[in-house]
């Protein structure tokens, strides 16, 4: 992405700003270091809880009428919490963003806490967990995240333990609010259809009055090197059995990221880095044939994400009814040390480029997404990661992605979930 | 209204209407709808023809669904290996998927690629090979799907709720089948229901992005023109639906699931009737606006009972669902559906309130920029201007239609299709739940 204005108020707050005429819109995302990487255990889903809570409300814009105003100018809205971050996001038609900017620089502040809202809060967290809880991926690689880490905070999925939710009270929330959500520890990235030089001066006269705070201190404790396979079961309901393999993998700045995004583009198809755009069919890839073609399971998607510290690389597949996971499995492992014995041609490699630019293009097309990957690549390293990002796959040699087979894909740096359903799911009219 | 532009943007973008959409009828009947979005490096094309479950027997539901699946398995002229190479070298998609009306269509490009998403789009269209291997193969993977269906709390809340609230109607059945009869379906029936079924009256593409529509519609007509099908049947008629005499509840148990579906509601009604803006309106107030309307209010903000409430409407060619869905803890389904109910009722029988009116028609009016920025937004509003024939100014005209919808008109809608007396009341989940209604 070309032309990024940046800018750091005297407040710390970092703003990106990408101008874009195509369309009367603008969209602005607020980005916060905090996510459950951030969270110890006993406390963990506070991140995505205080989320919830940004929503309820502050004096000057109370509760019921923040989705309101918003909708009423036409735009939308949303939050996500993950490992690393948390993340607000408005995209409004262009002359209605005031009321975004104004918006948020008031809830990075101002918001209430109300113990009733924390309270009412609580049950539809749960729900939310519990309507997770009802699908066999989610508690299968639940498991997995848990027995892959054994140090780190990326052992706890992001919406938190069960026992956490019901025991975390409104100022376990209020706290974590206070230490995270100040300008020096957030990013601003608007992009759309204004003037940067009035946008800055726009965005200058809404936040800088916003004090800045001490920069929270992180307690993560990083993960030993796995030392063996780990191996678990899940026993649920339903005829299907689903199997997830983890790996570690390195963090999006480390110099093996690039080689593994390849080799995952090769081992299970290209798959987009922005959480909100969808990859390609994985029809060509290597385990697609090795197991879907060969009827061993009837699907197979892989999955790498760039975040701060190592996390994981993982492989999810559903087992064909007349297949077993042991043949699933074995299958990978071939494939895997096929790819650790002999490297790619440079074709492959060239190929991977290509579908990530098409993913790219497809994912930079919106200036919501546009926004979204100057705050993201911040949260990871800086806007220009992703400026990078291609230059950086181009760069990539088909002995790196070979040397990445052979440093993250070893046996010993594995853990094997299986999820076996008891065999009583029904097959018939409903 | 007419030429009503983004009059913010630098490039004023114009609202899409008759001066700015290339809109070709083949002989043959396949109607092509193109647009250019100059700031785009890729294209996506969307469209559908009438090939739908509707034309499924009983014994071999899910026969429409498993053609469209298997499309793309392999042609007269490639395998599945040469189609797919061809596709993810690219980084481009395409993909079929079967509904009830028709099998629709969907593919993205870099702009450059579109001519090998064209030819491969006809390919499989016109000349589908069905090889037996993959035939048996898909089988498994429908199969599994259905399996994956049966532990699906919302899913299984929605079958229970067609059969009800559409009984003796088309629309009460699943259009992915069931495993008995995915099971009895052949490859030969897959070639007999392409070869009678598929053909181009009723086709519908559009094509958005970094392309010239003029030399695209050209090489859609070069892909497709010389395609007939002689006795392609015509569009099934879809009677209107009885509503139901009383209140009908129904329980299905999903066991050991944490949550339980929820779902209330009707049959709704049509795209193209003069009703759908005013009941979409009112859908709007009722479960969408702000946190999902006022049954996200009522149901999630002041109870605390969900992460999701709120209601649907969804317009096709014939009176689709009008429904309220909510997940939430199986000790608390019958306070759920307390709330949910005394908020149709209130829907029901008060106009809703002026200020309610006025803010959820700033919000239609206010969003259409945003939803035509995309290249997959300007081709779904394309797609609909000509399925439901509203017209090519439709959007150039909307915000007035959108303005003169009134609160009488939508309590008269409201009350004509969600009457509280006659609702379906379904849900899926663990014990405890034993319905009191």
């Amino acid at each position: 992405m070309q032309n990024i204005t940046r800018y750091t108020l005297p407040n710390g707050l970092l703003i990106l700003l990408k101008e874009n005429h195509n369309a009367p819109v603008i969209s602005q995302w607020v980005w916060y270091r905090v996510g459950s990487r951030d969270e110890q255990p006993g406390k963990t889903g506070l991140s995505h809880w205080v989320e919830h809570m940004q929503f309820k409300g502050t004096p000057r814009f109370p509760a019921s009428t923040l989705d309101k105003a918003v909708a009423r100018l036409g735009g939308y809205w949303n939050a996500y919490t993950h490992l690393d971050w948390t993340t607000y996001f408005e995209t409004m038609p262009a002359d209605k963003i005031e009321l975004a900017i104004q918006l948020e620089a008031d809830r990075m502040v101002n918001s209430t806490f109300d113990p009733a809202e924390v309270a009412s809060e609580r049950t539809v967290i749960i729900s939310e967990r519990q309507g997770s809880e009802n699908e066999p991926l989610f508690q299968l690689s639940e498991a997995v995240q848990a027995s892959a880490f054994s140090t780190h905070n990326y052992r706890h999925e992001v919406i938190g333990d069960l026992a956490d939710l019901q025991t975390l009270q409104r100022d376990d929330l209020f706290s974590h609010y206070r230490t995270y959500y100040i300008p020096n520890n957030a990013v601003l990235a608007v992009a759309g259809d204004f003037e940067a030089q009035s946008m800055l001066e726009q965005l200058r006269q809404a936040y800088e009055s916003i004090p800045s705070g001490q920069q929270p201190a992180r307690s993560i404790s990083p993960e030993p090197a796995q030392a063996g396979g780990r191996q678990l079961t899940i026993n649920g309901q339903g005829t299907t059995t689903y199997i997830e393999i983890a790996y570690h993998a390195p963090p999006a700045t480390h110099p093996d990221f690039f080689p593994l995004m390849v080799a995952d583009s090769l081992l299970s198809g290209a798959g987009s880095l922005n959480m909100f755009s969808a990859g390609l069919s994985n029809r060509t890839s290597r385990l697609y044939r090795a197991l879907v073609e060969r009827e061993l399971a009837v699907s197979i998607h892989g999955g790498l994400q760039a975040t701060i510290d190592p996390f994981l690389y993982s492989f999810t597949a559903i087992v064909h009814p007349e297949s077993t996971s042991q043949k699933v499995i074995a299958a990978i492992e071939t494939e895997i040390q096929h790819l650790m014995d002999t490297p790619p041609s440079q074709e492959e490699i060239k190929r991977a480029v290509k579908q990530a630019r098409a993913l790219f293009a497809y994912s930079s097309e919106s200036v919501t997404n546009q926004a979204y990957w100057l705050g993201f690549s911040e949260m990871i390293t800086s806007h220009g990661w992703v400026e990078n990002y291609l230059t950086q796959l181009e760069a990539v040699t088909t002995r790196d992605v070979q040397s990445a087979a052979q440093a993250y894909l070893q046996p010993q740096y594995r853990t094997l979930g299986l999820y076996i359903p008891a065999g009583n799911g029904s097959q018939g009219r409903a | 209204m007419a030429n009503q532009s983004f009059a913010h943007a630098d490039t004023a973008v114009s609202l899409p209407g008759p001066a700015n959409i290339t809109r070709l009828e083949l002989a043959n009947g396949i109607v092509v709808l193109s647009r250019a979005n100059s700031a785009s490096a890729s294209v996506v094309l969307t469209g559908s023809l009438p090939a739908g479950s509707l034309y499924d027997s009983d014994e071999k539901l899910g026969l429409a669904g498993f053609t469209a699946s298997a499309l793309m398995r392999g042609t007269h002229r490639r395998s599945f290996s040469e189609i797919y190479d061809i596709l993810e070298t690219a980084g481009a998609s395409l993909g079929f998927s079967g509904g009830t009306h028709s099998v629709s269509f969907s593919g993205r490009a870099l702009a450059e690629d579109l001519d090998n998403l064209l030819i491969l789009l006809a390919e499989a269209l016109q000349e589908p090979a069905f090889p037996e291997e993959h035939v048996e193969r898909l089988r498994a993977q429908l199969l599994t799907s259905l399996a994956i269906r049966d532990q699906d709390t919302a899913d299984v809340a929605s079958l229970v709720f067609d059969q009800i609230v559409y009984r003796g109607h088309p629309y009460r059945r699943p259009e992915d089948g069931y495993a008995d009869t995915v099971r009895s379906i052949q490859r030969d029936d897959l070639i007999d229901f392409h070869h009678i079924t598929y053909g181009p009256r009723g086709m519908l593409i559009t094509i958005v992005g970094g392309i010239d529509p003029v030399l695209v519609t050209e090489k859609v007509r070069q892909v497709f023109e010389n395609w007939h099908t002689p006795g392609q049947p015509g569009n099934p008629e879809i009677p209107d639906v009885t509503p139901l005499d009383q209140v009908t509840t129904q329980v299905t148990q999903v066991p050991e699931k944490s949550q339980s579906d929820i779902l209330i509601g009707a049959a709704g009604l049509r795209r193209n009737s003069p009703d759908f803006l005013a009941a979409l309106l009112g859908n709007s107030i009722l479960g969408q606006f702000g946190t999902m309307g006022r049954i996200g209010d009522a149901v999630r903000e002041k109870a605390g009972l969900a992460y999701y409430a709120g209601s649907g409407l969804s317009g096709g060619l014939g009176p689709g669902p009008w429904q309220v869905s909510a997940g939430v803890n199986p000790e608390n389904v019958d306070r759920a559906i307390d709330l949910i109910i005394q908020e149709i009722r209130r829907f029901t029988s008060e106009p809703v309130n002026v200020e309610e009116l006025e803010e959820t028609q700033a919000n239609f009016i206010g969003r259409l920029p945003i939803s035509l920025e995309s290249n997959s937004g300007l081709a779904s509003a394309l797609y609909n201007l000509e399925r439901h024939q509203l017209g090519l100014d439709y959007y150039q005209q909307y915000a007035e239609l959108v303005r003169r919808v009134t609160r009488e008109h939508i309590l008269q809608v409201a009350h004509r299709y969600l009457d509280p007396e006659r609702l379906a009341v379904v849900v899926a989940g663990p014990a405890p739940y034993e319905g009191s209604q």
